[in-house]
């Protein structure tokens, strides 16, 4: 049996630990925005149809454009990047952080979906009940929405986290494919692909992908599971 | 009269227009048919639905023009709507956390509604009986100025109702402010009016005192089946020999089977239309204990042709009997004429 296990090498054991390390990241930042345009799209205002479509637009264009288009803005030249860099001497674009951002961006829509669905589900009825013992928007929502929409958002956190360890197309576009900083699992097996004699490397770290997946998948499940009842 | 309420609101099939009164302590029952509009008025003073037009003036203070959350009106929602995630400490002290500081508090709304026991239970374990008293507790302790109720009992059985019907009593009695109370069950009304407010088809048909209105005859409270003359009174003494209880109303003495209460309770008396005989001449040797003289003040017929509603004042309030149209015609009952009416012991409904 344990000859079938792969044997990682240190390098492959620091991807995997880096593409953990990004996907967390990623999670851990945009779930709280997520939450945030989760509420937002559950209520009425004007431009919310805008906000709408900019929170879902990574989930209809090709990643290499999102990748593209997180380049131009937050890149070191870009509008967003170059304020950062002046102002706080961080840079993004080529970065670990910056990975993380190109994960968290692609993966929003799926968290902030998830979210909606959860705060949705929250019967309205127990919402005027609040009001009208004198409790405000944002203490109805901390109060009664959020706790009881808490399956979404941890629906929402496995979801996003298992959808990070794969993105690709707008990681390497605007993170850049650097070994030990961006290269994270699905990086690092095109390299291997690339390479001539990087096939059984990539069959390892492939395997890994699938078992995280798997992982992922099952907890999502057990989440959905308890969400519908 | 202390609180004012004015609603307009159009739906595509009817339109409600309501303009009532109620005064500053005691319960007001808005009373109605299904569909007539009675939630919609009890939502649109909470603030809870957009309305055409609504005014809600409380001693001179326009609650409308306040957001809901800053109105402080208790709501009681017939499906109780207890915070599932919270256990029922923490769902009473929801609205008390939020309030200023009242003269409502939590020792004495436990004791009320007899929730000591249930604090660390969680909604989906109570009874339906229990979460509506909790619903109620949390309602109260949020320090409302005016306590609303949607048919609090609608979603509980029989039993479950007569369990909290006292609980609700003692409310009446002991909360020095205004409770609006909807439902379309008489029992609830007869038992827990002070006020009441009749609506159908979204409009106030009348509105007063619970006694004067149970006993109109041009009103659709008498011509039910069950229609009934109420009068209050208190527990004046026990007769325990002859197995007697006596209440005294305005005057005049009722003799029902012996209860348990204390003297000088306050009572209400139910007595059903189909129970009460008029008579002209004092019957000598009859099972009756009642015999109390009446005045004629109207006489309806009834729909449906062979019956006549006669409403008669018995000096503390008014009394319906429903007899033949041939019998009012035999006594010659007409408005100012004098009766006596016979009352059965055992017909006398006694609320408390």
């Amino acid at each position: 049996m344990m000859a079938y296990v792969p044997r990682l090498t240190l390098e492959e054991w620091q991807t995997i630990y880096l593409t953990l390390r990004v996907a967390a990241l990623a999670v851990g930042c945009g779930l709280p925005l997520a939450i945030l345009l989760g509420w937002l799209l559950s209520t009425r205002f004007p431009g919310r149809f805008l906000l709408n479509a900019l929170v879902y637009l990574p989930l209809a264009l090709p990643p290499v454009v999102t990748g593209w288009l997180l380049l131009m803005l937050c890149g070191v030249e870009g509008p967003v990047g170059a304020l950062l860099n002046r102002r706080f001497g961080i840079q993004l674009a080529f970065t670990t952080n910056g990975a993380a951002l190109a994960c968290g961006v692609m993966v929003l829509p799926l968290m902030v979906r998830a979210i909606g669905q959860g705060l949705e589900a929250v019967d309205p009825g127990l919402k005027q009940a609040a009001r009208t013992l004198g409790a405000g928007p944002i203490d109805r929502f901390f109060s009664i929405s959020l706790p009881l929409a808490l399956p979404g958002v941890l629906l929402a956190a496995v979801l996003g986290f298992t959808a990070s360890l794969g993105e690709f197309g707008a990681v390497i576009t605007f993170a850049a494919n650097i070994p030990g900083q961006t290269r994270t699992l699905p990086l690092a097996i095109y390299s291997a692909l690339q390479a001539s004699d990087g096939e059984t490397e990539a069959m390892r770290l492939a395997l890994c992908s699938v078992a995280l997946a798997l992982i992922g998948l099952v907890a999502a499940e057990r989440i959905a599971l308890r969400l519908r009842r | 009269m202390l609180l004012r309420v004015t609603v307009e609101h159009s739906y595509r099939t009817f339109t409600l227009a309501a303009t009532f009164e109620a005064p500053a302590e005691g319960i007001t029952v808005v009373f109605g048919p299904s569909g007539s509009g009675k939630t919609t008025i009890l939502a649109a003073i909470a603030g809870l639905i957009r309305t055409d037009g609504i005014k809600v003036d409380l001693a001179g203070e326009a609650l409308d023009r306040l957001r809901p959350e800053r109105r402080r009106i208790g709501m009681v929602f017939q499906d109780g709507r207890l915070f599932p995630h919270l256990n029922v400490r923490d769902n009473l002290y929801y609205g008390l956390k939020r309030a200023p500081r009242g003269s409502i508090f939590v020792d004495e709304t436990l004791a009320l509604l007899g929730l000591e026991e249930l604090l660390k239970r969680w909604p989906n374990t109570l009874s339906g009986g229990e979460r509506q008293r909790v619903a109620i507790g949390r309602a109260l302790l949020s320090q409302p100025r005016l306590l609303l109720m949607d048919e609090p009992l609608a979603s509980l059985d029989n039993a479950r109702r007569a369990e909290i019907l006292p609980f609700l009593s003692r409310l009446r009695d002991t909360l020095r402010l205004p409770i609006i109370y909807v439902t379309h069950a008489i029992e609830e009304a007869v038992h827990l009016a002070d006020q009441m407010v009749l609506i159908e088809n979204g409009r106030v048909l009348a509105h007063g005192p619970l006694a004067e209105l149970a006993a109109r005859v041009d009103l659709p409270l008498a011509s039910r089946d069950d229609a009934a003359g109420v009068l209050n009174g208190y527990l004046h003494s026990h007769d325990y020999e002859r197995r007697l209880s006596a209440i005294a109303c305005g005057g005049q003495v009722y003799m029902v089977p012996l209860n348990s209460i204390d003297e000088r309770t306050p009572v209400r008396l139910r007595v059903p239309a189909r129970d009460v005989i008029l008579a002209l001449d004092a019957p000598r040797e009859v099972s009756v204990n009642n015999v109390i003289p009446a005045i004629v003040c109207g006489i309806a017929e009834m729909a449906a042709g062979h019956a006549a509603l006669v409403e008669i004042d018995v000096g503390g309030g008014v009394l319906l009997a429903r007899i033949t149209l041939d019998a009012a015609e035999r006594l010659r009952l007409r408005p100012g004429a004098r009766v006596l009416a016979l009352i059965k012991s055992m017909s006398v409904e006694l609320l408390v």
